[in-house]
């Protein structure tokens, strides 16, 4: 018999029992399905905490000074100025994995423009803080590092601040403001971020160069970096730089073996790793939940297989007396099996790939379908749909034609 | 003249045992029996008695425990599955009382199974689907389902299926075990037509009114031959209207 013959007579096996068919391909679409949204959804949640951290700046160390002390009574961190400017050029060259460091002063300020004044914190930095804070720039340009190093008065603004001084949707690049009435003017303008995980909004700052910030908007203490310094560290690098500038910083400031820090040295990556780590957590116990599904679905798939069986021995023992060799009545059941298995697998890698994107869509994560689980979904459907559907069959094509035939 | 023909089915010394131990049941003991070409034989019996278990061995439905199955001069009860169904294929044609025609399935779909498994060419399969179907005289009925079609008719059904692949002899259990007289006799006086036609034909009855129309009577009894005796067939004459 031909292949050919073989898949007509499976095809209109198949139609005959068409409720059979249709739950047992509805079987292997919600098992295939269920497992690929699952994963996906997992998959996406993922990349968002990923996400979200990689805007925090994960690969950051942020040094402080040591807190002051008088009288018993311990001010807060850098409430004792302890970093120089020395130690920021020091670390940046002397330990390595370090990729770029920016001091980070901060106050706030008063901000006038033509059309408006606003309140915002005003931030002393250098070029590198931009790549280690991970900001990106939405009009213009950042500071130059002669702007930095020439104590410029260029500003770059926060979208908030923009809205406030200037009104929404302005383009503020090359205007002027004034910051504690000295005149700015606007070089760029910081692509928005939205609110931070604490609730504050991030994009209600104005960043101007270090220099300019220490010679005209605080002056005093030269030698200290009033305020902390942030590190961008190479990818992995971050606790070997930790210690790294720890030790460097101890031999510059001279401690003593058994004297504590005068600095402290944190990193994000403590908290990224953490995330990471439940991150990963998520989507084994999707995958778990997945692996359920596909079981449930499997065993939904060997019920109507195996359910159909008294009634479709007759049929094999019908076909055997008029001339079915086993081989036919194998094959028979063989492409019937495929046939439901391969349109059930195709209508569910569908299904879960739109209730996938669907739920991506509502959640807000991005649409991540991991190929391996949708090849592993419908391998595992195809094989219990085989395996139910031909192990009734064989069994069936073993017994003399009569027994077959009158099986109840 | 009878004597003349070749045998075309012969049993020796035949034994099916069913269970094992003390629970062990001789279906039939020590059977023989011959069969000649174009032979119309009516094979009796209570129920129970075995008439339907040597009908199964007969058509290579069912495997002897012991003895020898000659079918056309050749032992067939050592052949392999595969053997067996592709000498069910091109010689023997069964008729159920029960019909066991596929559900759901047309009338020409289901008289053309035993040519699909035969291997004939895809034109010549509605052909001679359609021809069987015009023998029984269900030409007008080939799209129907089983389930718009009266028992008699899809037992006529069942009869097409049979010969379609131009059989040597007609099996049939019980052919008219659920059909009302006058269906019955449609039924015999078809068969008594196709015997005509010189295809062997023989069928179990535990009815002696359906048996008179064979033309020898086999009873069995217990698991053994009790009976083997020509007779002069009644004909059958359907009473009314012809059959459609």
């Amino acid at each position: 018999m031909s292949l050919w013959r073989t898949l007509r007579v499976a095809l209109a096996a198949l139609a005959r029992n068409m409720t059979r068919s249709l739950l047992t391909v509805l079987g292997v679409i919600i098992g295939v399905a269920a497992v690929i949204a699952m994963v996906s959804i997992g998959e996406g949640a993922k990349a968002r905490v990923a996400a979200t951290f990689a805007s925090m700046g994960t690969n950051m160390l942020t040094i402080s000074s040591g807190s002051s002390q008088s009288g018993g009574a311990r001010g807060g961190a850098g409430s004792q100025p302890t970093l120089t400017w020395d130690d920021l050029a020091a670390l940046r060259v002397e330990v390595p994995g370090v990729v770029g460091a920016s001091p980070q002063l901060r106050t706030n300020g008063q901000l006038v423009s033509e059309t408006g004044n606003w309140q915002t914190s005003v931030n002393g930095v250098s070029t590198e803080w931009f790549a280690i804070r991970s900001w990106t720039i939405a009009q213009g340009r950042t500071f130059t590092e002669s702007d930095d190093a020439a104590g410029r008065t260029v500003v770059v603004l926060g979208r908030t601040v923009i809205d406030n001084l200037f009104g929404a949707g302005v383009d503020a690049v090359g205007r002027t403001l004034r910051i504690n009435s000295i005149p700015f003017r606007v070089v760029g303008v910081l692509e928005s971020k939205g609110s931070s995980a604490f609730g504050t909004d991030n994009d209600d700052t104005a960043v101007i160069p270090a220099t300019t910030f220490v010679r005209r908007i605080t002056g005093g203490l030269q030698k200290y970096v009033a305020g902390s310094i942030v590190v961008q560290t190479a990818d992995g690098a971050t606790t070997r730089v930790k210690d790294g500038i720890a030790a460097l910083l101890r031999r510059r400031h001279r401690l003593r073996d058994d004297a504590d820090d005068d600095f402290s040295v944190r990193d994000l990556s403590e908290i990224a790793e953490a995330q990471a780590a439940s991150a990963e957590t998520i989507t084994s116990l999707l995958a778990g939940v997945a692996l359920v599904s596909l079981l449930v679905g499997g065993i939904g798939i060997m019920n109507i297989m195996l359910v159909s069986v008294t009634e479709r021995t007759r049929e094999i023992g019908l076909r055997m007396a008029v001339g079915a060799k086993p081989w036919h009545i194998l094959s028979q059941f063989l492409v019937e099996a495929m046939v439901l298995s391969l349109a059930g697998g195709l209508l569910g890698v569908a299904a879960g790939i739109g209730a996938a994107r669907y739920m991506a869509a509502s959640f807000g994560f991005p649409l991540l379908v991991r190929p391996d689980i949708v090849v592993l979904a419908v391998a595992v459907s195809a094989v219990v749909g085989v395996v139910f559907g031909l192990y009734p069959a064989q069994k069936a094509s073993r017994l003399a034609p009569i027994t077959a035939l009158r099986w109840e | 003249m009878e004597e003349s023909r070749p045998v075309l089915m012969e049993v020796t010394r035949l034994w099916k045992t069913y269970g094992a131990g003390d629970a062990r049941v001789h279906a039939l003991r020590d059977v023989s029996l011959a069969i000649r070409g174009g032979e119309f034989v009516a094979v009796m019996g209570p129920s129970g008695s075995g008439k339907s278990t040597l009908m199964n061995i007969l058509g290579c439905l069912d495997r002897p425990t012991r003895g020898s199955h000659r079918l056309l001069g050749a032992e067939v009860s050592e052949l392999s599955a595969s053997r067996l169904a592709e000498v069910r294929n091109r010689t023997i044609g069964f008729v159920f009382q029960a019909y066991n025609l596929l559900p759901r399935t047309s009338a020409l779909a289901n008289v053309q199974l035993p040519l699909l498994y035969a291997g004939a060419p895809r034109r010549e399969l509605r052909r001679r689907a359609a021809a069987a179907l015009a023998r029984v005289g269900l030409q007008a009925r080939a799209q129907h389902l089983p389930s718009e079609l009266s028992g008699g008719q899809q037992q006529r059904v069942a009869i097409a299926r049979a010969i379609v692949n131009r059989p040597r002899v007609i099996l049939a259990d019980e052919p008219t075990g659920n059909l009302d007289t006058r269906t019955s006799i449609e039924i015999l006086k078809l068969f008594q037509e196709l015997g005509a036609a010189g295809i062997t034909i023989v069928y179990v009855t535990h009815e002696p009114d359906v048996a008179r129309y064979a033309s020898r009577i086999v009873v069995v009894r217990d698991g053994e031959i009790a009976e083997d005796r020509p007779q002069a067939p009644a004909v059958a004459r359907p009473s009314l209207e012809p059959a459609s």
